[in-house]
C-alpha cells in the first residue's frame, strides 16, 4: 500500500513559537516536485521509531517547496518532535481529507475563528484568500487565545494586519500586564465582527466546547448551518479509512473531512462520547 | 452437479496442493474449530459437531464421519487474507534519510475449504472496504485473488445462527469457485459438488467424477431445509438502522454497559471487524525500526485516545459504537450491513450478551418513543 508508505522529509527550520508550539519548515529529500496540498488537509507525520500522528498543514499552498507543519507538545510522538532541529529528518505520508472550501468560497465574505492552535489548519486559508484577494469579499480573522504569550503566529498576524484588507480581532481568556487588547472568549467577538451573514462562508478550528459555541453565535448572526465549516480531530492511525478509529457516526474524518460543514454533521455534534 | 465420496474429496485436497495452493480447512485445536493448514482429509473434524449458545462453545466426538457437522469456528478465514499481525514496513535511519523496505507482494495462494454461505458474505464486505475504496489494500487485494474457495452448505444451524435474517445463509448462492453439500443418510456418506467459476472448473475438469442424479440433487435441497428449520434465532433488520441512529442517548447503553466486560471478543471473532492500529518498534539503538499493523479493537480505552484523553470513556459508548456500526453506519459507509449473522459475538462473549436481542430491544425503545399516545 503506497499510501501507507512515509517519504522523507528533511527540516530546513525548526521555529519555536510559543511556550509550547512550534513549526518545522520540511523539504522532501526523494522528490524534488514539491508538495502540493489544498488548505485544510494534514499528513501522518512518523518521527523515526517513535510513532506516527496526524497534523495539519500550516504553511502557504502556493509555495509547493517548503511544507510546513505547527503543533503542539503535549503527546509522545509531538514531544519528540518538538526535540527536533534543522537536519533532522522525518517520514511523510500525504496530504490527506477533505480541504477547507476555499473555492466554494469564492465572492463571499470569509469569517475565520480560531481557538488556540486551531488556528494552524486555518493559516493556509488566509494565505490563500490573501493571495487571491480579489475574488473574496471582506475577511475576518476572530482569533482567541489563552493569554498574551500564547498567541500564535504573532509578528505574522501583525504584518496580516497592516495590510488593511483584512480584518483581525484578537482576544484572550486572560490578560497580563500590559494588554490592551480585547479579553473574553473568541465567541464574544462574533455579534460584532463586520460581516455581511448572507453572502459569508465561516471556518472555524479549535477545541470541540469553542466550535459549539461559535456556531450558536454565528447562527445568531444569520449564518446558514451549510455556511459554517468546521475541522474535527480524532485518533487516526492510517489516514484513509482502514484503522476505524477516526470513525465519527456514519463519517470517517481522515477521509469524508476532517472539514465538515455544520449541517453535515449536525445531528452528530456535541454528542458525548461519540 | 457432480458427486463425490470422501476419498474423492482426499483426492481433491491433493490435487489442489500438487498445484501450489495451502489447503486451509477446519481442525479441531484445543476443542474448538479453528481454520489451519490441513495435510490429509483426516486432519478434517471427523465426526465433531459443536453446540452453541450465548457465551457458550463446546465440540464433542460422535460416531459419525460426517466432517462438516459443525456450524462456524471461532474465527471466519479473516486471518488469512488480513492477518492479525501484518509487517508494513521495516525501515532503517541514515543520516541521508529513513530508508524504507516495503514487504514483497504475497505470493501464497490459499484453497478455503468447508466456507459456509456467512463467510462468504463477509469475505464479499471486506472486499467493498478493501478492494474497492478510494484507497486499496493492495495484499488484501492479491491474497483475495489468488485464493480459491471451496464452500460448504451448512448441514446443521445452532442456537446464535440468525443467517435467514440477514439474509445470508445457510445456503451458499454464489461467490463460491467450488460448493460441496455434504450428504449422510442411509449409510452412504458423500458430497455433492457444485462448479462456480472458471477457476472451479478448471480444477474439476482434471478428475473424473461422476454427476449426481436426480434423487441425489434433491439431497442438497432437503439439508438446506433442515438447517434452515433448525434456525431459532431472528432479527427483524426493518428499521434497525433509523432506530440507532436515534438511540444515541438511550439508556439502554447503560444497561448493556453493566453487563459488558469492553473484553474485545466480539471484535476479534467477528469475521468482517476490520478495525487495526499500527505500532512502532526499533531495536535498543533505534538503528532499525518496523511499523506492524494489528487487529485493534473498539472496544479499548486507548482506541479513541487523543491529546487530553479518550473521547469514548464509559463501556456503554464503546458498545454503542460496535453495534450502532455493524447495523447502522456501516450501512452508509459501506451499503451492507456489518453483520452476516454468524453468531460468533455471542457465542464468544464472555457473558453471553446477544446482538440480536440487544438491538430489538432498541429498536422497540425507539419505536415507542416516536409513537403518539393515541395509537399506544
Amino acid at each position: 500500500m503506497q499510501a501507507m508508505i512515509p517519504s522523507s522529509y528533511r527540516i530546513q527550520k525548526f521555529i519555536k513559537e510559543t511556550q509550547d508550539t512550534f513549526t518545522i519548515e520540511l523539504k522532501s529529500i526523494e522528490s524534488k516536485n514539491g508538495f502540493t496540498f489544498e488548505p485544510g488537509q494534514f499528513n501522518m507525520i512518523y518521527i523515526y521509531g517513535i510513532g506516527e500522528i496526524p497534523i495539519s498543514i500550516s504553511g502557504d499552498p502556493n509555495k509547493s517547496g517548503i511544507l510546513t507543519h505547527t503543533t503542539r507538545a503535549v503527546g509522545i510522538v509531538t514531544k519528540e518532535m518538538a526535540k527536533l532541529k534543522k537536519g533532522d529528518i522525518v517520514g511523510i505520508r500525504g496530504p490527506f481529507g477533505r480541504p477547507w472550501p476555499v473555492r466554494e468560497a469564492v465572492g463571499n465574505d470569509i469569517v475565520i475563528v480560531a481557538g488556540g492552535i486551531g488556528l494552524a489548519p486555518l493559516r493556509p486559508v488566509i494565505y490563500h484568500v490573501l493571495e487571491n484577494r480579489e475574488y473574496y469579499g471582506r475577511i475576518i480573522l476572530l482569533y482567541g487565545a489563552r493569554t498574551p504569550q500564547d498567541i500564535l503566529f504573532r509578528k505574522e498576524l501583525e504584518k496580516f494586519r497592516s495590510r488593511l484588507d483584512i480584518d483581525i480581532i484578537v482576544t484572550v481568556d486572560r490578560a497580563i500586564k500590559g494588554w490592551t487588547g480585547n479579553v473574553g472568549v473568541v465567541t464574544t467577538l462574533i455579534p460584532r465582527a463586520p460581516f455581511d451573514p448572507i453572502n459569508t462562508i465561516a471556518m472555524i478550528c479549535g477545541p470541540e466546547i469553542m466550535m459549539r459555541y461559535t456556531i450558536i453565535e454565528l447562527i445568531k448572526r444569520g449564518l446558514g448551518k451549510d455556511k459554517i465549516y468546521v475541522t474535527m480531530e480524532r485518533n487516526m492511525k492510517c489516514g484513509i479509512g482502514f484503522c476505524g478509529h477516526c470513525q465519527y457516526g456514519t463519517e470517517f474524518i481522515c477521509k469524508d473531512g476532517p472539514v465538515f460543514s455544520y449541517k453535515e454533521i449536525e445531528h452528530l455534534f456535541g454528542k458525548r462520547e461519540l | 452437479m457432480k458427486q463425490i465420496s470422501p476419498d474423492q474429496l482426499k483426492d481433491l485436497i491433493q490435487g489442489l496442493q500438487y498445484r501450489g495452493y495451502i489447503t486451509i480447512g477446519p481442525t479441531l485445536q484445543n476443542g474448538a474449530i479453528v481454520y489451519s493448514e490441513i495435510l490429509d482429509i483426516n486432519d478434517l473434524p471427523i465426526g465433531i459437531t459443536d453446540s452453541q449458545k450465548p457465551g457458550h462453545y463446546r465440540t464433542t466426538q460422535t460416531n459419525s464421519n460426517a466432517i462438516f457437522n459443525y456450524v462456524v469456528g471461532t474465527q471466519s478465514i479473516k486471518r488469512f487474507l488480513y492477518p492479525p499481525i501484518q509487517k508494513i514496513f521495516s525501515a532503517k535511519f541514515t543520516e541521508k534519510k529513513i530508508e524504507i523496505q516495503e514487504l514483497d507482494k504475497p505470493s501464497q495462494r490459499y484453497a478455503f475449504i468447508g466456507i459456509r454461505a456467512c463467510e462468504l458474505e463477509a469475505l464479499k464486505i471486506h472486499d467493498t472496504i478493501f478492494s474497492k475504496s478510494e484507497f486499496k489494500n493492495s495484499r488484501y487485494t492479491t491474497l483475495r485473488h489468488n485464493s480459491l474457495f471451496i464452500a460448504v452448505n451448512c448441514s446443521k444451524a445452532e442456537k446464535n445462527c440468525f443467517c435467514t435474517s440477514m439474509n445470508t445463509g445457510p445456503e451458499v448462492k454464489y461467490d463460491y469457485d467450488l460448493l460441496l453439500t455434504e450428504i449422510n443418510k442411509n449409510e452412504r456418506h458423500y458430497f455433492l459438488l457444485e462448479v462456480g467459476s472458471e477457476k472451479g472448473e478448471d480444477i474439476i475438469n482434471e478428475f473424473d467424477f461422476s454427476d449426481a442424479d436426480e434423487s441425489e440433487i434433491n439431497e442438497k435441497y432437503k439439508v438446506i431445509e433442515k438447517t434452515k428449520s433448525q434456525i431459532e434465532k431472528f432479527l427483524e433488520t426493518d428499521g434497525v438502522k433509523e432506530s440507532l441512529l436515534q438511540s444515541f442517548e438511550s439508556p439502554v447503553w447503560d444497561d448493556i454497559a453493566k453487563k459488558c466486560l469492553a473484553c474485545g471478543n466480539c471484535t476479534m471473532v467477528c469475521p468482517t471487524c476490520f478495525c487495526m492500529t499500527v505500532e512502532d518498534y526499533t531495536d535498543l539503538e533505534r538503528n532499525s525500526a518496523e511499523r506492524i499493523q494489528k487487529w485493534d479493537s473498539c472496544y479499548t480505552l486507548e482506541f479513541t485516545y487523543i491529546h487530553g484523553g479518550s473521547v469514548r470513556v464509559s463501556v456503554g459508548s464503546r458498545y454503542r459504537q460496535w453495534l450502532t456500526h455493524k447495523f447502522a453506519t456501516w450501512q452508509e459507509q459501506f451499503g451492507t450491513f456489518g453483520c452476516v449473522g454468524c453468531g460468533r459475538c455471542i457465542t464468544w462473549c464472555p457473558v453471553g450478551i446477544d446482538v440480536t436481542e440487544e438491538t430489538t430491544k432498541i429498536k422497540k425503545l425507539s419505536q415507542l418513543q416516536t409513537t403518539s399516545l393515541e395509537e399506544l
